[in-house]
């Protein structure tokens, strides 16, 4: 249902709280009976005056009424239910959250604290199973226990035992509890040293976004590039980069932030826009630039010279490694986005730079597609592919928008050719 | 003289601890200790049971049990597999490479015994 229909419900709910009669309510806002019942079930709209007049009347701020739950949070209540089995009441998704928002964020957070949690399980199974050290460590107090109990049975079994072979017994349970011992105090240092458990694991690219994120996805530091000292001075005081590999992921792009802005420097890029605004072909015609690089480049300045731009990066197999969302229009965290983003044509036809103009939900934007080749290919080696997906505002609205999703579990899409598994939304479970 | 066991493990102070307990129950034991040229060391002496680690320097023990299964001069001998990873995948690829018993460390006396005894059998 859509979300400006549902202030119906809201003034359903306030006018009850209020302990107000439907008529009464109508009488003192200057309405009818009728319409008012009808607007309560969210059979008409509403808008202006009158809702201004039934906000006096049941002592709230209009926005209280009009205001839909937020988006986010509905979209995470719906992501949730996409995690979960047995939602039933989906169509009341809005509803939920726009009469309970409080508990809605609750479940809506839980949920996302229950997925990163599964992702720890998941991380430390991973490292129990195929940690090289570990399992060394781990052989070695088994392999020296079996050793241990062996030998002390023999010794205290019943039968008589050679002084010569009691004493090489004993030497050997003594050399075994020392190795047992030097074996657990390894084990013990190797698990005190391991990740406190109860921080969050994540994934070295969640620390990578997370820490473009706190920076605005931009960093000043770097438009006067005159050195490595720069990008070790930012990853250095970065809380949110935590592990090597993200370390290693933030390096990387930082350097490619340096390369991008030694190819269009801040200077140039601000004279260009005043004269000519935003326009990610022209840019890249008039410099020469790759469209990639312009991508990159429009995604990381600040929103106060270009506005909102969002940008989602993907490698050869479709995998999201860096996104910025913007303008509303989701990019969900887990892998496997609508198949319907040019993001992933260009990554089938690299050589065709697309721009289309999509509607997500309520969303409309303006997007601009190009591959790079990260590497050429080789008679050993395929090309690698780097597609770039560039979200601005679509001040356009004559054309008709492309429809596309988030991913399929919780996209409304009817007979979406791409879908792969059926909407949540749709189907339920 | 008794039957012959051949045991193949690394670890010094379980070689001298099996190796005790099975000859005191009449087996001939014979001992190696890498992964390298076990099969040699098997052909060389053809015991009757073999006990076999699975992490051994050199080669792993898995390895070493295919091989003895393709040597029709060898590959009738019943092999007891040791390891120190009791997981169902271990057992499977135990099965799968062709061993007659497989025993997760740390075992008993009396387990080990029981097992050797058994494969003569059989």
């Amino acid at each position: 249902m859509a979300e400006s229909l549902m202030v119906g419900t809201r003034i359903r709910e306030r006018r009850m709280m209020s302990g107000l009669r439907q008529a009464e309510l109508a009488r003192r806002a200057g309405i009818s009976a009728s319409y008012l019942n009808l607007i309560e079930h969210n059979r008409r709209r509403i808008g202006g005056r009158t809702l201004l007049k039934l906000a006096e009347v049941l002592e709230v701020e209009a926005s209280v009424l009009s205001d839909g739950a937020e988006a986010a949070l509905i979209n995470g209540l719906r992501q949730a239910a996409a995690r979960s089995k047995g939602v039933s009441e989906l169509d009341r998704t809005e509803e939920f959250a726009g009469r309970f928002p409080g508990w809605a964020r609750l479940l809506s957070d839980l949920s996302v604290q229950r997925e990163g949690l599964e992702g720890t399980v998941k991380t430390l199974t991973d490292r129990l199973t195929h940690d090289p050290h570990l399992a060394d460590a781990l052989h070695e107090v088994i392999s020296t226990v079996t050793a241990i109990r062996s030998t002390a049975s023999i010794l205290a079994g019943s039968q008589s035992i050679e002084p010569e072979w009691q004493q090489r017994f004993h030497r050997n349970i003594n050399e075994d509890g020392r190795r047992l011992a030097e074996a657990a105090e390894g084990l013990v240092r190797y698990l005190e040293g391991a990740p406190d458990t109860e921080t969050e694991i994540k994934s070295p690219q969640d620390e990578l976004n997370a820490f473009l994120t706190a920076n605005g996805f931009h960093f000043p530091m770097l438009e006067e590039f005159d050195g490595e000292g720069q990008i070790k001075d930012i990853l250095g005081q970065s809380e949110a980069i935590e592990t090597p590999p993200a370390h290693w992921l933030a390096q990387a792009m930082l350097e490619q932030y340096v390369a991008d802005a030694r190819a269009l420097p801040l200077q140039m890029l601000k004279d260009h826009f005043d004269q000519y605004g935003i326009d990610p072909e022209q840019l890249a015609n008039m410099t020469g630039c790759d469209l990639p690089v312009v991508f990159r480049r429009l995604a990381m300045l600040p929103e106060d010279l270009v506005g909102p731009v969002g940008l989602v990066i993907c490698d050869g197999t479709g995998m999201i490694t860096l996104r910025k969302p913007a303008l509303g229009f989701e990019v969900p965290r887990s892998p496997g986005a609508c198949a319907l983003w040019p993001l992933y044509q260009v990554l089938a036809q690299p050589g065709m730079p697309l721009r289309q103009r999509l509607r997500q939900g309520e969303v409309n934007v303006l997007v601009f597609a190009a591959a790079e080749t990260a590497r050429p290919a080789g008679f050993d080696l395929p090309a690698l592919i780097r597609p770039h997906m560039l979200l601005l505002p679509d001040g356009e609205t004559a054309t008709v928008a492309r429809q596309v999703g988030t991913n399929c579990p919780i996209c409304e899409v009817p007979d979406c050719p791409a879908r792969r598994e059926p909407s949540i939304l749709s189907t339920g479970f | 003289m008794g039957r012959k066991v051949m045991l193949i493990e690394d670890e010094r102070n379980i070689i001298e601890a099996i190796s005790f307990i099975l000859s005191r129950d009449g087996w001939e034991v014979k001992t190696h200790s890498n992964g390298h040229d076990a099969l040699d060391a098997i052909r060389e002496r053809m015991p009757d049971v073999i006990i076999l680690d699975v992490m051994l320097p050199g080669r792993s023990g898995f390895d070493i049990l295919q091989d003895i299964r393709k040597d029709t001069e060898i590959s009738g001998i019943p092999v007891l597999m040791l390891t120190a990873r009791g997981q169902k995948k271990d057992r499977e690829m135990a099965e799968r490479a062709g061993a007659d018993q497989y025993m997760t460390k740390p075992f008993s006396n009396a387990e080990i015994l029981e097992s050797v005894r058994s494969l003569v059998i059989t």
